[in-house]
Order: structure tokens, then C-alpha cells, then sequence
């Protein structure tokens, strides 16, 4: 790429990340996150949810589709849903389905569940920093995605 | 099967003269004797009636619309074993009108994949006929007998258990021939051993070849949505041919996983699919699954969970020694 100072630069990947946070407990660990100024990937966009169950794998399926190269869900622990017991569906529904697309051939790496509560905004930005670096390695995802999208 | 047919059909005339049924969901005649299809038989007119090596077809499902109307008397609907799985589940799902449906259960020694006949290299087939296991095949260049047993449909080799469920009656059930000859999980295990790349070269030859006919779905006992997604119009991706490699995807992955834990492991879906695509080996994969993971539980996986689950992380775990 021919810069303004006229040196020749590779383009850096910047992978397009989507992170389904819910309301309670995830959405505000990036809150808390945000106020003590911990830093995380700017690659990762965050869709708040009401709970980590209300994600259907077409949500999960159309970021991929519009251009994601990374999902990830994060809840609030087990046992700690606002609603009692929608992460625990959302478990077994992710696992089912990350399973389903590993067996596919997509690349196992590009989803991931992790549980973060409201008092975890440190577990937040690291968990987030790690998921930005792990896809960035990975590169562009072209198993799973609409080029007519990119 | 003549004989069994014939049995069927006195069985028939007994019960509507008793006054216990009006209507009888069967199979029909085809021109050729190899393509036999689902027919409402009415008013006592059996002339087409058949029961043969090609009645593959599972009639579970026309029972939504079929015992619909209250009105309309009990419909009788024939269920080999397998058939009768879905149609517990549509039962249990509260799809049809158990009252207005009289289900018989019916032997079946397993049914015959004319593709595979044709496959093998059998032109012009003008008739068929059946003498215990020989299937004689007419054709335009002369006469054929086969072994029914070398042709079997897939979903036949992997019969798991020739148990009825659900049924009022079993008719001559006991002459139930074992046709399974290996482990359901096999192809989905070889499957997994494979690298990624592998995989997912695999899955594209073979969804690549999907029109989007919608086939699958419709005669799917555990798809019965009034209204599907892939019938929203605003999803995208509605009542039209996949647009490319995404779309197929997007397609295959959501419909097994609709039918995720409900899945009787019919086959019907691959039977029908006019592109030959191995449907059943996703479906199979999500039962492997649930059964690694979750154990055999009476309820749908997906509609329960215990609070000691696996994390969805075992998916990385498991696969870490094939990349
Ligand atoms: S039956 Fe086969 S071709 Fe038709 S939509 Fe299903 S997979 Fe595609
Ligand atoms: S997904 Fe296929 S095998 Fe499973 S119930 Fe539906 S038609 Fe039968």
C-alpha cells in the first residue's frame, strides 16, 4: 500500500469481530471495563442482547454472512441469569451448534461462549483482547461468510 | 409382500365395515411397480392399493392435514417402525388429532432404493415384481432377478429396532425381517476424524449440490412449523434457490439444528433428496452429540438442561488432536 510518506506497507488484517453481550451482567462488565479505563480490541463490535438466549444461531450465522470473522457470546455465569435459566439453554444450544460447525469444516476457533458478570470488566477487556488476537491470527474467515457482504 | 399386502387389505375392508374407520392413508400403484407413492384411498376403493418393496414413503406426516376435521371420521395410516417414531413425536408435539387417526403397525423386512437399482447399471425398467427376496426386474433389453437385500435403502442398513410405538393395532408385526447391517454412527465417526479442511471440503461437494427444492423439510415429521423460517420472507433467504456458498450453508446448518434433538433418525430426508445429499449424516451428528454430552433423556435436548452441563468450550477440547 503506498502510505502518504510514499514507504510501501502491507495493509494490516483488522478482523471485524461481533461480541452478543447480555444486558446484565456481560453489556455491563464492557461498562465497567469502559469506567476503569481498562482497554479492549476496538475490532469487536458489542450487540446488547436482553440474555445470552435470546441469540439464535441465524444471528450468529448472519455476522458471519455480513462479514464477522469472529463471534463470541458472553453471559452472565451459570447459575446467575437474570432470568434464571436462559444461559443454561444457551449452553446447550451453542455447544450443539459450535459442535455442528466444527464437524462442517469451519473453523472451530471463530466462536466461543464465555461467561462474564457485571463485577468482571478486567475479565472483560482480556477475554476480548485474547478473541481479537486469536482471529486476527486466523485471518479473514472464507468458509463461512457472503462475498457479495465484504 | 404380495401376501402381506393382500392380508392388509382384508384387514382394511374388516375395519371399515366395522364402521372403525372412512379413510385409509396408504401407498398407490405407479406405473412402473417401482414407484409406488402416498395416497388417501377412499369409499372403500383399494384397486391401487399396494404394499411393496418400494413403499419407502413414511405417511406420518400427511396426518397433520389428514386428521385435521372432526367431521371427516377415524383415517386409518399404515406405519412400518420406523414411521411410527415420527409419529409419536407428532403426537407428543400435538401436530395431528391423535382422536380422528387409527394407526396400524405393519411388518416391513426393508424397502428398496431404486436408485441404487439403477445405479447399478439396470436400464428401462418397465415393471417390477416381487417373489419373497428376489425382486424380478423387467426391462426394455429382458428380464433380471436381484436380491432385494443388496439394495436396500440406506436407512434400512442402519435399522436400529423393528419397535412399534404409539400404534392402536399391530398387524402381523412378528414377520419383521432384520435388515441392519451396520452402526448408525460409522460414516458420522469417519466423518470427524477428518481434518477441517476436510471437512469442509466434503460438505461443500455435497451442498453444493442442494437446489433448495425444500424436499428435506417438507416430509421432515420433527419440521412441522406451521410457519418455517425458510418461508419469511424477510429472512432472505425464502422459497428461493441458495445464492451461494453461504446461503447453502446457512440452510443445511439451520434446518438440522430446527430439528435438533427432536430428530427420530427417520431418514426420510435423505431418501427424498433429489441430489442424493447425506442429510442424514448432520442430523446423526446432533444425536451423536447429545448422547456424548447429555446422555439419553426422555425430554428434547435442547428444551431442558441440568446446571453440571458441559461448557461449549469441549467442542475446542475434543478436536485439539485433529486440525
Ligand atoms: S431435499 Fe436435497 S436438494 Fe432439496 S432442499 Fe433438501 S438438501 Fe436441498
Ligand atoms: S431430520 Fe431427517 S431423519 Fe430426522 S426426523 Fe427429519 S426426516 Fe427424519
Amino acid at each position: 500500500m503506498q502510505t502518504d510518506r510514499g514507504v510501501t506497507a502491507e495493509k494490516e488484517f483488522q478482523p471485524k469481530i461481533i461480541a452478543f453481550c447480555c444486558n446484565w451482567c456481560s453489556y455491563a462488565g464492557a461498562d465497567l471495563a469502559g469506567s476503569g479505563r481498562l482497554s479492549y480490541s476496538a475490532d469487536v463490535k458489542i450487540i446488547r442482547v436482553p440474555c445470552s438466549c435470546r441469540i439464535n444461531p441465524m444471528f450468529i450465522l448472519r455476522a458471519f454472512q455480513k462479514g464477522a470473522d469472529g463471534v463470541i457470546l458472553a453471559g452472565c455465569h451459570p447459575g446467575d441469569c437474570h432470568y434464571s435459566t436462559g444461559n443454561y439453554f444457551t449452553r446447550r444450544r451453542m455447544t450443539l451448534l459450535f459442535s455442528m460447525l466444527d464437524y462442517m469444516g469451519i473453523e472451530k476457533e471463530r466462536t466461543r461462549v464465555e461467561w462474564i458478570s457485571a463485577a468482571e470488566g478486567a475479565k472483560f477487556s482480556a477475554t476480548m483482547n485474547e478473541f481479537a488476537g486469536e482471529i486476527k491470527k486466523l485471518g479473514r474467515s472464507k468458509r463461512l461468510g457472503d462475498l457479495r457482504c465484504r | 409382500m404380495q401376501m402381506i399386502a393382500e392380508k392388509i387389505k382384508e384387514k382394511i375392508k374388516e375395519l371399515t365395515e366395522n364402521g372403525k374407520i372412512s379413510r385409509v392413508m396408504g401407498w398407490k400403484k405407479g406405473l412402473y411397480g417401482y414407484d409406488s407413492e402416498p395416497f388417501v384411498f377412499e369409499n372403500g376403493d383399494l384397486r391401487d392399493f399396494t404394499y411393496d418393496a418400494f413403499s419407502g414413503a413414511n405417511l406420518c406426516k400427511y396426518m397433520i392435514a389428514q386428521s385435521k376435521n372432526d367431521g371427516d371420521g377415524k383415517i386409518l395410516v399404515l406405519l412400518k417402525p420406523c414411521d411410527t417414531w415420527g409419529f409419536e413425536l407428532l403426537d407428543k408435539e400435538h401436530r395431528i388429532k391423535r382422536e380422528n387417526i387409527y394407526a396400524l403397525g405393519i411388518p416391513c423386512g426393508g424397502m428398496v432404493d431404486i436408485e441404487k437399482i439403477k445405479k447399478s447399471g439396470v436400464k428401462g425398467i418397465t415393471e417390477i415384481s416381487e417373489k419373497e427376496d428376489t425382486l424380478i426386474l423387467k426391462t426394455m433389453y429382458g428380464e433380471k432377478e436381484v436380491n432385494k437385500k443388496d439394495y436396500l435403502l440406506d436407512k434400512c442398513l442402519v435399522c436400529s429396532s423393528k419397535e412399534y410405538k404409539d400404534c392402536d393395532e399391530l398387524f402381523m408385526t412378528d414377520l419383521c425381517g432384520d435388515t441392519a447391517e451396520y452402526d448408525r454412527f460409522e460414516e458420522v465417526e469417519k466423518l470427524e476424524k477428518l481434518s477441517s479442511s476436510e471437512k469442509f471440503e466434503f460438505w461443500r461437494s455435497q451442498l453444493e449440490k442442494c437446489i433448495r427444492c425444500n424436499a428435506c423439510r417438507n416430509v421432515c415429521p420433527a419440521c412441522s412449523c406451521v410457519k418455517c423460517v425458510f418461508d419469511n420472507d424477510n429472512s432472505g433467504v425464502a422459497a428461493k434457490a441458495n445464492a451461494n456458498d453461504f446461503e447453502e450453508n446457512l440452510f443445511h446448518i439451520i434446518r438440522a439444528f430446527h430439528v435438533c434433538g427432536r430428530c427420530v433418525d427417520c431418514g426420510e430426508c435423505s431418501r427424498v433428496c433429489p441430489q442424493n445429499i447425506p442429510l442424514h449424516l448432520l442430523n446423526r451428528k446432533y444425536i451423536k452429540d447429545i448422547k456424548e454430552l447429555y446422555g439419553d433423556e426422555d425430554e428434547a435436548a435442547l428444551l431442558t438442561f441440568t446446571t453440571e452441563d458441559k461448557e461449549p468450550s469441549v467442542v475446542y477440547e475434543r478436536g485439539k488432536n485433529n486440525v
